[in-house]
């Protein structure tokens, strides 16, 4: 049995560098949920030159809205969402220092770019994993946008969250390569 | 003569369907996964089924979420024309079991009340709800929470008849093609051909509801879902999207009477866990 990748957050560029596309890893440590509404409201505090709700320094976001949780767990069924629908606010949250995006489905080629430009990556978590992916989960807590229920943005601290690295640092791209391979 | 239903044991009905569908990953997917898994040419996709496999196990084990996404909330009523219903609503009642069923169960609320000013209605009513009426007093349900990293994938199309059943599978097969790795694949292809535009995509849904391995009875329209389910797994999508001979586990077509001008395709799709739940008053 191979031994397990594991990758601790905050990532350092280094960490980032050696990732290749179509790695196996587990990611520990601190990372943040923000989906489509939260990324709305990100997007608008940007406009307005007001801060982030998290410093985006070697951070991890999770588009994820995750269930509701049952007495005594920290957490719900937690899966990724569908990160293509983030393609819109990726690049401006890149340009603020976010390089780590976990979710699940393909990017747009600005979000590849970006991911380029910046040293970022893009992990793929399986998507609909999500009572598996939940027990990765220790701890977790709204640390803003409450009003906006699982939409909410929460300061998750997991262990060995298993991921696939979808788009590497240098914007080789595991979903269009793997797909290749067993087109016939 | 008129049977009575009391309103209050369809809620009752609705609430239970709502967890056991999200919950309970139903046997025919289950053993396809796990045939799925065997056959598979991709050993990150093998490993991938697997932790499907895995997840649903755990999901029933401890009355879990199968995926977060517990959907928005399709319910399909078949009533028999003998059947009358006291105590309130029909309506009512359904929407009452999704509230409660989503509460109870530690379900995701992912309802907004309005599509543009998206305010969350944070029980997950209203559901979309589908009424058939049938002769004679049955009263028989399916709860289908629609996930929708899958159902964004899924189109419609208005073709000329003159396009025929290639101008079909084209459509079948572009929107998976185009869907790739977004609606958690291995996937579930539901196909309404025919009728209206509307009864084309209600169809299409309805198609999702078949258990995995049957067929359309008309052999023709069975051996077409056998060729797209063929085509389809050549696109080497795979699971998750990271490539790999399993994209999709079925295609699922019906067909309905359609207009002299006309020929509608709807294509619904279902992720891997495609959740429904079905029971009897």
């Amino acid at each position: 049995m191979q031994e397990r990748k594991i990758l601790t957050t905050p990532l350092s560029d280094e960490v980032i560098r050696e990732l290749k596309a179509g790695e196996m890893a587990y990611i520990s440590g601190v990372v943040y949920t923000a989906r489509d509404a939260a990324h709305k409201k990100m997007y608008d505090l940007l406009d307005g030159g007001k801060p982030m709700p998290f410093d985006f320094t070697g951070a991890a976001v999770y588009y994820a809205g995750p269930c509701p949780a049952k007495p005594g767990k920290p957490i719900g069924s937690i899966g990724p969402t569908t990160s293509g629908r983030m393609d819109l606010y990726a690049p401006k949250l890149m340009d603020q220092g976010l390089k780590v995006m976990i979710g699940k489905g393909l990017r747009n080629k600005e979000v590849i770019d970006s991911i380029v430009k910046h040293g970022g990556i893009y992990f793929a978590a399986i998507g609909g994993a999500a009572a598996l992916m939940g027990k990765s989960v220790e701890s977790a807590e709204v640390i803003a946008f409450d009003d906006l229920g699982t939409e909410a943005v929460r300061r998750l601290v997991v262990k060995e969250l298993p991921v696939i690295v979808a788009i590497d640092s240098r914007g080789n791209n595991m979903y269009d390569e793997g797909r290749k391979k067993y087109q016939i | 003569m008129v049977r009575e239903i009391q309103s209050g044991k369809i809620t009752d009905l609705v609430e239970k369907l709502c967890i056991d569908a999200n919950c309970n990953l139903t046997g025919d997917i289950y053993q396809c996964l796990r045939s799925c898994r065997v056959a598979e040419k991709s050993e990150l996709g093998k490993e991938i089924l697997g932790t499907l496999i895995e997840n649903a196990d755990i999901a029933r084990r401890e009355t879990a979420p199968i995926c977060q996404d517990t959907g928005m909330t399709v319910v399909f009523v078949q009533m028999g024309q003998d059947v009358h219903i006291t105590g309130g609503s029909l309506e009512e009642a359904i929407n009452e079991g999704v509230r409660r069923g989503y509460e109870k169960g530690y379900l995701r609320k992912s309802v907004v009340r309005d599509p543009l000013d998206r305010v969350n209605t944070k029980d997950n009513t209203p559901a979309v709800i589908h009424y058939e009426i049938v002769p004679g007093d049955t009263f028989h349900l399916i709860v289908a929470p629609k996930g929708f990293g899958s159902e964004n994938m899924s189109q419609l199309k208005m073709l000329k008849p003159s396009q025929g059943v290639q101008g079909v599978k084209e459509v079948v097969i572009n929107t998976v093609s185009e869907a790739g790795a977004n609606p958690c694949p291995p996937i579930i292809v539901g196909v309404g051909i025919g009728g209206t535009m509307e009864r084309a995509a209600y169809l299409s849904k309805k198609a999702l509801l078949r258990p995995v391995g049957e067929h359309n009875p008309k052999p023709e329209l069975a051996q077409l879902e056998t060729e797209l389910l063929e085509a389809i797994n050549k696109l080497g999508i795979g699971p998750a999207g990271f490539g790999g001979s399993t994209t999709a586990m079925a295609v699922n077509v019906l067909t309905y009477a359609t207009h002299i001008a006309g020929l509608p395709v709807a294509v619904n799709i279902g992720c891997h866990v495609t959740r429904h739940a079905e029971g009897e008053l």
